[in-house]
C-alpha cells in the first residue's frame, strides 16, 4: 500500500467555549491516498470543516495524530484550501489575485509567475488577467480561487463547498471546470460538501460523518459505469443507487 | 460613441433629455437659494426691516473683505487658520489610523482600552482647552493639539470599525495561505478598509475645522477664529461675517478637495 498523503489517527477534538465544552470530533481515523478524490459528507454542523482546519494545521488536535505527507500539519506550503466565497481581492487585478499566494510565501520566482500565467492561459483565463474580481461571473471567480491555491502547487487540496455560492447551473459548469484542472493537474483532493449529488459526481471515495461528535460512520467507494466529467457521470446507473444509500445513511439523524 | 447617439430610441432620447433637465434644474435652484437669501438680505438691511449695525448686509459683507484683502491681513488670518486645520487634520487621521491599527491589532489591548475610548468620546474635547493653554502656551501649539483632540477619537472609533468589520474568512483565507499578522494588515485589512478611511477623513476636516476655531476663540492672535472673536468683542459685526463668508468657502473647498480624493482612491 503506498503511503497515505492525509492520515487521521484516532483525533479527538474538543472546542473550549465560555459556556460549555462541545466535542466535535471523536476517535475519527481515516486516510486519503495520492490522486484521489475523496469527498466528506455529514449533517450540517457535524465538524466537516473541523476536519479541513485540523489537516491544515490551523488548530490542534485534542488527542489522536493528524499526519500530513507523513509529517505534523503545518507546512503551508504543501496544502491548498478553497472556501465557499472566492475571496478574491477587489482591488487587485486577476492576475495580482492569483499571485497572491506566492506573494505571502514569498515564492515569487520568475518560474513560479510564469507557472501561474500558464495556468490562468491553460484553463481560458489569461484574457482576463488584468480585470477586476468585480468584472467577472461568479464561476469564473471560483475558477480564479482554484488557479489562485494551484499556484503554489500544493500536493493536497482541501475544498469546503466551493461549489454552494454558485447558482445550481453555475454549480454544475464550474463543478465540472474545478474537476477536469484537479485531475488534469494531478492533485489529491479533500471535499467538504452537504450535497450527495455533488459528492458522487466528484469522487473516488465518500466518507460519511456521524452527527456531532463527527466520527467516520461509512466509507463508499464510487465506481460508475459512466466515466467523465461530473455532469455526465450524475447519469450513470449506479449513481441513483448510491445516493438513496448515502441520503438514508444521513437521514438517521434528522435535520 | 457618435454613432450610438444616433441608433438611441425616441423612448431613450426622451428620458435622456428628462434626465438633462432635472439635473439642470436643480442646479439652477441652488443658485436662486443663494441669490434670493442674499438679494433678499441685502434688500431688508437697505430698507431698513432690520438694523445693518447688527445684521450686517452683503454689500458691507463684500466691503469689509475688499478691505482685509487690500491691507493683506485676510490672507495672514486665511494662512494661520488653514495651516492650523491642515496640521490638525492630517495629524488626527494619521495618529487615528496608528492606534486603531495598534488596537486591531491586540484584541486584548482593544479590551482593555475600550471604556477610555468611548469615555473619551463621549467627553467634549473643547473642556481640555484651559488645561492645553496651561501645559502647552497660549500660541499655535494649543490650537492644533485641540484640533487633533477633537478629531483623534472619532477617527480611532471609525477606522476601528472599518478594520474590525473585514470578514473573518478573507483573514482565514491568508492563515492558509500561511500569511504573517503583519500581511494580513498590509496586503487585505488596510486595502480594504480604504473607503472606510476616507469617511473618517471626511468627518475629520469637518471636527478639525471645530477644534481650530474654537481654539482661536480661547488663545489667538491671527486667525478667522481670532476675527470672529475680536469682531464680536468690539461689535463690528461686518467683520464678524465676512470672516464666516471666508470660513465657509475654506470649509466646502476643504471638503470637497478630500471627497475628491476618495473618488480617486475608492474607483
Amino acid at each position: 500500500m503506498k503511503e497515505p498523503i492525509a492520515q487521521l489517527d484516532r483525533v479527538r477534538l474538543s472546542y473550549q467555549e465560555q459556556l460549555a465544552e462541545t466535542l466535535a470530533v471523536s476517535d475519527l481515523s481515516f486516510s486519503v491516498y495520492e490522486g484521489e478524490f475523496v469527498s466528506i459528507v455529514g449533517p450540517s454542523g457535524c465538524g466537516k470543516t473541523t476536519v479541513l482546519s485540523l489537516l491544515m494545521g490551523l488548530i490542534q488536535p485534542s488527542g489522536g495524530e493528524v499526519r500530513l505527507l507523513g509529517r505534523q500539519p503545518g507546512d503551508r506550503t504543501q496544502v491548498g484550501y478553497m472556501l465557499q466565497r472566492d475571496h478574491l481581492l477587489d482591488w487587485r487585478t486577476v492576475e495580482e489575485n492569483v499571485l497572491l499566494s506566492l506573494q505571502v510565501k514569498h515564492l515569487c520566482t520568475p518560474e513560479r509567475r510564469a507557472h501561474a500565467r500558464q495556468l490562468l492561459e491553460t484553463y481560458g483565463l489569461s484574457a482576463f488577467a488584468g480585470h477586476f474580481p468585480r468584472q467577472l461571473s461568479g464561476g469564473m471567480r471560483q475558477k480564479v480561487a482554484l488557479i489562485r491555491t494551484l499556484a503554489f502547487d500544493p500536493k493536497l487540496l482541501l475544498l469546503d463547498e466551493p461549489f454552494s455560492a454558485l447558482d445550481y447551473q453555475t454549480r454544475l459548469r464550474v463543478a465540472d471546470e474545478i474537476y477536469s484542472i484537479i485531475r488534469t493537474e494531478h492533485k489529491t483532493a479533500i471535499l467538504v460538501t452537504h450535497d450527495i449529488a455533488e459528492a458522487i459526481s466528484l469522487s473516488d471515495r465518500i466518507l460519511v460523518f456521524s452527527d456531532r461528535p463527527a466520527r467516520l460512520k461509512t466509507e463508499h467507494r464510487v465506481c460508475l459505469s459512466q466515466d467523465g466529467p461530473p455532469s455526465r457521470r450524475r447519469s450513470a446507473k449506479e449513481f441513483s443507487e448510491l445516493f438513496d444509500t448515502i441520503w438514508k445513511e444521513l437521514e438517521h439523524h434528522g435535520v | 460613441m457618435a454613432s450610438e447617439q444616433l441608433e438611441l430610441s425616441a423612448e431613450r432620447r426622451a428620458y435622456l433629455a428628462a434626465r438633462r433637465r432635472s439635473a439642470r434644474f436643480v442646479v439652477l435652484m441652488r443658485y436662486v437659494v443663494l441669490l434670493a437669501f442674499i438679494g433678499l438680505w441685502e434688500l431688508a438691511a437697505q430698507l431698513s426691516w432690520i438694523d445693518p449695525f447688527i445684521t450686517s448686509s452683503p454689500s458691507r459683507v463684500a466691503a469689509t473683505i475688499g478691505r482685509l484683502m487690500q491691507g493683506g491681513q485676510l490672507f495672514l488670518h486665511i494662512g494661520t487658520t488653514l495651516f492650523e486645520t491642515v496640521a490638525g487634520f492630517l495629524l488626527g487621521t494619521l495618529l487615528g489610523v496608528v492606534i486603531a491599527a495598534l488596537l486591531w491589532w491586540s484584541p486584548t489591548l482593544c479590551r482593555i482600552l475600550d471604556p477610555y475610548l468611548v469615555v473619551l468620546n463621549a467627553l467634549p474635547k473643547i473642556a481640555l482647552g484651559p488645561i492645553l493653554i496651561v501645559w502647552i502656551g497660549s500660541g499655535m501649539g494649543s490650537i492644533i493639539v485641540m484640533a487633533v483632540l477633537i478629531s483623534l477619537v472619532v477617527t480611532i472609533v471609525t477606522v476601528l470599525t472599518g478594520f474590525l468589520d473585514i470578514t473573518g474568512e478573507k483573514q482565514l483565507l491568508m492563515k492558509t495561505l500561511g500569511a504573517t499578522k503583519l500581511q494580513i494588515f498590509t496586503l487585505v485589512v488596510l486595502p480594504a478598509a480604504v473607503p472606510t478611511m476616507m469617511a473618517a477623513l471626511k468627518i475629520s476636516v469637518g471636527m478639525s475645522w471645530v477644534g481650530v476655531i474654537v481654539g482661536e476663540y480661547l488663545v489667538s492672535k491671527s486667525g478667522l477664529g481670532y476675527l470672529i472673536v475680536y469682531g464680536g468683542q468690539v461689535f463690528k459685526l461686518d467683520l464678524v461675517m465676512a470672516s464666516i463668508v471666508v470660513l465657509c468657502l475654506l470649509a466646502a473647498g476643504m471638503y470637497y478637495a478630500v471627497a475628491a480624493l476618495e473618488k480617486k482612491l475608492t474607483r
